[in-house]
């Protein structure tokens, strides 16, 4: 095994950015994501690559779209109401078919809120990062090894799906350190892309990148056809880590930071004798159904574990078509819940069977 | 015998309470553990207090924010009297007493004055008490092996600081000795 040695999330990030292929770094800063954007700026001149600290958030998700649609992998990252800005890029990348990779280091809402870490931005990553009929891939790592994994899946899956991907962090996760190992990425083989606008040299017909259509008919077609690619991506690209939940009666379910505090609490509550565990999605989009949905045919209740008043609360009824009662637990406003809170909450529901 | 560890250190922006931390941190991950280190970001950072969270664990680590710790460094006496209530009972303490004129109330502490700031005056290590209190805290805790504790040193101290790196293990020692 190569060394491990520490990093902080927002540099893991990045660094695991270089080592997938990334070479164009577009953004601007903003807590508690900037650590990111500062190693962009000391790495990317040295492996050649771009980085550009734009006007604003919106130029840089814009120079996103422009910096893709020309088949490059590029990225930008923010937090929360950064995130908010670059929302009609990213909209465009999506009715573009345009791959790229997005990350909010999410931080306490709404408006400019606080800089303490939060995962309110929930709903606007998984149901609505812009206007009109679309989805992202989000994914939502636990750890700073996971954050450096989950990099390169988003590039690779954003490419073979042609669609934008976010990385759903939040202000903890970016700014603790934790033993990381990085792949070393000199043989990333990056897909071929020929969709892209990259100069035709009079050997194919020019490439057209545009989200652009005035007929109803023909925009129909396509975001139908986009929609056809999204039922592929349920079925095929789910992923939730699963935590004692074989015997399990209560099911708690929470990702990223609140997902390490809730692991806490399902070992305390073992300890007491409550049958508890964890489900911990991975993705968030593709929200993982099918292992909610199994876990429900024995489960007697679920907890939701968010930092936020409750937002993925909602696809865990969905997900069992509300067959199990669903509670939800949440600090919000950059608030982290405490292990022994939630056991509170696991105690209060094995009770009341 | 099982590791697990619940650190706080807190003091000034300035006193390297975060570059302690990761001192610590790396100590116990050069035993092969598994460690976290969160650092508080928040504005108080500027020209406030600053203070940072470290768990070392055999398991890995849920919440890297330590809201009670078991193991507390204080070199403020605003950050002293903001968390000595939430040390855990049993825990240990390590005060600076050169800048916090202050005794522990509480009784079922393991507590320890080390006057490290004045320590790392006169020895020629000024800015080193961090670490003076770091060494004390491995004297007393043996959070990790001393060789560990000189490889984490060494780890952390950049190369264009080359030079501090001896300064930074004799503040190691001096702190074992306290």
């Amino acid at each position: 095994m190569a060394e491990r040695f520490l990093m902080k999330g927002n540099e893991a990030l990045a660094e695991a950015a270089i080592q997938a292929g990334c070479r164009h770094f577009f953004g601007y800063p903003i807590t508690p994501q900037t650590e990111l954007a500062a190693y962009m700026s000391k790495k990317m001149p040295k492996v050649g690559g771009t980085y550009l600290q734009a006007e604003s958030e919106l130029a840089a998700a814009n120079m996103v779209l422009g910096c893709a649609s020309a088949g490059c992998r590029a990225m930008t990252s923010s937090s929360s109401p950064g995130i908010s800005l670059k929302t009609e890029a990213i909209s465009y990348m999506a009715g573009s078919d345009v791959p790229a990779l997005i990350i909010n280091v999410q931080r306490g809402g709404p408006g400019l809120g606080g800089i303490q870490p939060s995962q309110a931005d929930y709903w606007q990553a998984t149901k609505a990062t812009g206007h009109g009929d679309f989805q992202i891939l989000v994914f939502a790592p636990a750890t700073v090894q996971e954050m450096v994994n989950l990099v390169g899946k988003a590039f690779d899956l954003g490419d073979k799906y042609r669609m934008p991907a976010m990385i759903l962090a939040d202000g903890m996760l970016g700014q603790m350190m934790e033993p990381v190992e990085i792949p070393d990425g000199s043989n990333t083989e990056l897909p071929e892309k020929p969709w892209a606008t990259n100069g035709h040299q009079n050997k194919r017909e020019h490439n057209i990148i545009n989200s652009l259509y005035l007929t109803p008919q023909a925009l129909e077609k396509l975001v139908r056809e986009r929609f056809e690619r999204y039922e592929i991506i349920k079925k095929n690209e789910q992923m939730a880590e699963e935590y004692l939940t074989d015997d399990a009666d209560i099911i708690v379910v929470a990702y990223g930071a609140s997902a390490r505090v809730s692991h806490s609490a399902v070992d305390s509550a073992r300890q007491q004798g409550i049958k508890a565990g964890l489900i911990r999605p991975i993705t968030l989009w593709p929200f993982p159904t099918d292992t909610i949905a199994k876990a429900a045919e024995h489960a007697k209740a679920f907890l939701s574990v968010e930092m936020s008043m409750g937002q993925m609360v909602d696809d865990v009824k969905l997900a069992i078509n509300c067959s199990r009662p669903v509670e939800f637990y949440g600090r919000t406003g950059g608030m982290i819940p405490t292990p022994d809170e939630i056991l509170q909450q696991i105690i209060k529901l094995g009770g009341e069977k | 015998m099982s590791t697990n560890y619940n650190m706080l250190l807190a003091g000034f922006g300035g006193q390297g309470i975060l570059f302690a931390g990761k001192v610590i941190a790396y100590g116990g991950l050069n035993d092969g553990k598994e460690i976290s280190w969160l650092p508080s970001y928040g504005p108080e950072m500027r020209g406030g207090t600053a203070n940072c969270s470290v768990c070392i664990s055999d398991k890995a680590i849920g919440s890297p924010l330590v809201t009670s710790p078991d193991t507390f460094i204080a070199m403020n006496l605003p950050s002293f009297d903001k968390f000595i209530n939430d040390v855990k009972p049993g825990g240990t303490v390590i005060v600076d007493s050169f800048l916090i004129d202050r005794k522990v109330e509480r009784d079922d502490l393991n507590v320890f004055y080390v006057p490290a700031t004045k320590i790392a005056e006169e020895q020629g290590l000024k800015g080193l008490a961090n670490i003076i209190l770091v060494g004390k805290l491995f004297k007393e805790t043996g959070f990790c092996t001393e060789e560990a504790l000189y490889k984490a040193v060494e780890k952390c101290v950049p190369a264009r600081k080359a030079n501090m790196l001896d300064l930074n293990k004799k503040a190691i020692r001096l702190g074992m000795e306290q």
